[in-house]
């Protein structure tokens, strides 16, 4: 009899203790930073972007509410199985909840397809392709920043509208770059402009001059540039050296982020047209962050764009955590949590997360100053325009997501 | 037609750059023995020396090829008498994997630092501006850099094939302790001929900064590809890694023309089918 009673109670005991630990589980989450820590993208996202999402985890203030929050951060080497391996180890090993940041459109996509698999949250601020919302949409999937079908939209139709009606295409040669040149080309067609060719680049080249020749070759009034990062300053650098903005072509470099100015300089990146859609010097909100951010950077650069939306995606992140109050390990049901609640914070201001995962806010066309126009070591933009979050992005009718047709 | 010309002289001058590279590789491991796997990083540190020397010194870009190379030479006898004399006589692994390490290790402190999307460094006064030619618009700069690698490259291959000096150092290779014998001391030698091979790439660092962009992984991209000039050309071949490293960039270009998405691994294939027909490379002698 006092065994079976004493069996009871440890019996009940371990009942509690389970019952206990299974609440506070309810309130824990693990987010991981999968960026490019050390390539050619590690200064527009990489430590940066753990960093923004440390910055989000403390302002949320989730952790006064009695939540825990883990953050982890990886290298994917923009390799995309790289990427998919640690996403996959993240979710199955370390019980990760959310993925954040992932430049690289083909790592992106790669491990959009893993987080849908595993059924959790996936907020993408460094990659590019429009895919993410179209075809390859996913109900676990937030794209926040920005994508090709905006950098197309707004820059390409502010060129082609200015005159610029003949274009040639230098393509970084994968999934990124494809968007981005198929994007740009339906605008300038849209817009009675003609593409008369194009040359795709491998990923990560160091000399464009045989590129650069074909382009001046064609005699395009625009060189588009579909590429990023170091592609990116390597282009505008040796184009200025072959002449080709003195031989009366213009560059449009379709994706350019505040890293890629300071690394051409002022001198040579002087005049460049393009868009972004966070800036550190827009407003006292981006200025206030940015002077956070940059204390905390070892090289004291402020934020780019995709840093900022790493923090602006974790935020609203937050938020819906915290409308759910709990239990936060249904990705999918976090994400349609998330699109619920209009989006509204200090660094891209008002907008919604639409039903296929596109985040929309205001895009902003930049100028890059010139030498004497610049006061500090980093006020390289000037804002000529701005274009509304309502029509930056791809239209929902035109969107070929599969969740829109429900 | 007008386009291939101008592929081919675009071709020539990435060729001066591999050339340049393949060349200090192929000093190093034809008279030490060594797989410098460090090349690439310490031809990254040629290019950060003449930035500093501009940005914190303030001396310009002539005064940086002369004392580039020299402040990496010396940081390259330094590795040379501090770990590599300890490896040799044994496999070449051995140093490979030493100088693999040095290369991560420099390529990580810089990065670290540096961050990776680079540094601006602008061409000097002097090469600004550019010639028509009529089949293209040739910068100034990339002309310079054609003749000036080609000058260097040559003088080397003097120096090492034709000198006096020379002479001792081939011989001390073949045979150093009858070198030995004769009063001359092989192992300051050796740590010379290092400096020597290292001060080639820093050169070739100096000459690319205003091209590309100064930054930390700028060498580990190409260090790569030189290897394989060096093996396409024969290891340890003074000539045959200067003529291999001009024609390989030329058949690079041309392939940037004709099918630009196999442009980056056109020269492995290549390499692939040398060492298939040939395996001691084009001029290279059985070991």
């Amino acid at each position: 009899m006092k065994n079976t009673i004493s069996a009871l109670l440890l019996g009940t005991a371990m009942a509690l203790s389970v019952a206990s630990i299974a609440s506070a589980d309810d309130k824990v989450v693990k987010i991981g930073v999968l960026s490019d820590q050390s390539g050619l993208y590690a200064d527009l996202a990489g430590p940066g972007s753990t960093l923004a999402a440390q910055m989000a985890i403390e302002d949320s203030g989730l952790k006064a509410k009695g939540w825990t929050i883990d953050l982890i951060s990886g290298d994917h080497q923009n390799k995309p199985d790289i990427g998919t391996t640690i996403a996959r180890q993240w979710f199955d090993v370390d019980k990760v909840d959310t993925i954040v940041d992932v430049p690289n459109s083909g790592v992106a996509l790669a491990v959009n397809n893993v987080v849908k698999e595993k059924n959790g949250v996936y907020i993408n601020s460094g990659a590019a392709t429009s895919d993410l919302t179209n075809a390859q949409c996913s109900p676990n999937t937030v794209h926040w920043t920005y994508d090709t079908y905006m950098l197309a939209h707004a820059t390409g139709q502010a060129l082609v509208k200015a005159g610029g009606d003949t274009w040639f295409f230098l393509t970084a040669d994968y999934a990124f770059g494809a968007a981005l040149e198929r994007d740009t080309t339906a605008v300038v067609l849209a817009n009675g402009g003609k593409v008369v060719g194009s040359v795709k680049h491998p990923l990560n080249t160091a000399d464009f001059s045989s590129f650069l020749l074909q382009a001046q070759a064609s005699k395009a009034k625009i060189i588009g540039l579909a590429n990023a990062g170091g592609d990116t300053t390597n282009s505008i650098k040796q184009a200025a050296e072959f002449g080709i903005v003195k031989g009366g072509q213009k560059l449009a470099a379709l994706l350019l982020f505040l890293t890629d100015v300071k690394a051409i300089g002022l001198e040579t990146a002087q005049g460049l047209n393009f868009t972004e859609t966070f800036y550190w010097d827009l407003n006292d909100n981006t200025r206030a962050f940015s002077k956070r951010f940059s204390e905390k950077m070892k090289s004291g650069a402020p934020p780019t764009m995709v840093q900022a939306g790493v923090y602006a995606g974790l935020m609203h992140y937050f938020k819906a955590l915290e409308a759910l109050g709990g239990n936060p390990h249904d990705g999918a049901k976090v994400v349609a949590k998330m699109k619920t609640i209009p989006t509204d914070d200090p660094l891209f201001g008002k907008g919604e997360v639409e039903a296929n995962g596109r985040v929309t806010h205001d895009a902003y066309l930049f100028e890059v100053k010139k030498p004497s126009e610049s006061k500090g070591p980093w006020d390289f933009y000037k804002l000529v325009g701005t274009v509304p979050g309502n029509q930056a992005f791809t239209p929902l009718d035109k969107s070929t997501c599969a969740l829109l047709k429900k | 037609m007008q386009a291939l010309y101008a592929q081919l002289l675009v071709g020539l001058i990435n060729g001066s750059f591999y050339a340049l590279l393949s060349l200090g590789l192929a000093v190093i491991f034809g008279m030490l023995n060594i797989i410098n796997f460090a090349h690439g990083a310490l031809y990254m540190m040629g290019a950060f020396v003449a930035y500093f020397l501009l940005n914190l010194g303030g001396i310009n870009y002539w005064w940086a090829l002369l004392i580039a190379p020299i402040v990496v030479g010396v940081f390259g006898m330094i590795l040379e008498r501090t770990m590599l004399q300890w490896l040799a006589g044994l496999d070449h692994l051995y140093g490979l994997l030493l100088t693999f390490g040095i290369a991560l290790i420099v390529q990580g402190v810089f990065q670290n630092y540096f961050g990776s999307s680079g540094l601006p460094y602008s061409i000097p006064d002097q090469l600004k501006g550019g010639v028509n030619l009529g089949f293209m618009f040739l910068p100034v700069y990339r002309g310079w850099v054609v003749i000036f690698s080609l000058v260097v490259c040559l003088a080397t291959w003097f120096l090492i094939e034709k000198t006096q000096l020379g002479a001792y150092l081939r011989a001390a290779t073949e045979n150093p302790t009858l070198v030995r014998a004769f009063g001359i001391n092989v192992p300051r030698m050796i740590t010379l001929t290092y400096g020597l091979g290292v001060g080639l790439a820093a050169l070739a660092g100096v000459l690319s900064a205003p091209i590309n962009q100064v930054r930390p992984l700028m060498g580990a991209d190409l260090i790569i590809v030189v290897f394989a000039v060096v093996v396409i050309g024969g290891m340890g071949s003074i000539m045959g890694s200067i003529i291999t490293g001009f024609a390989l960039g030329v058949i690079e270009g041309l392939t940037k023309y004709f099918y630009p998405e196999a442009s980056n691994t056109v020269v492995f294939v290549l390499m692939v089918v040398v060492l298939l027909v040939k395996p001691t490379g084009l001029t290279g002698r059985a070991a």
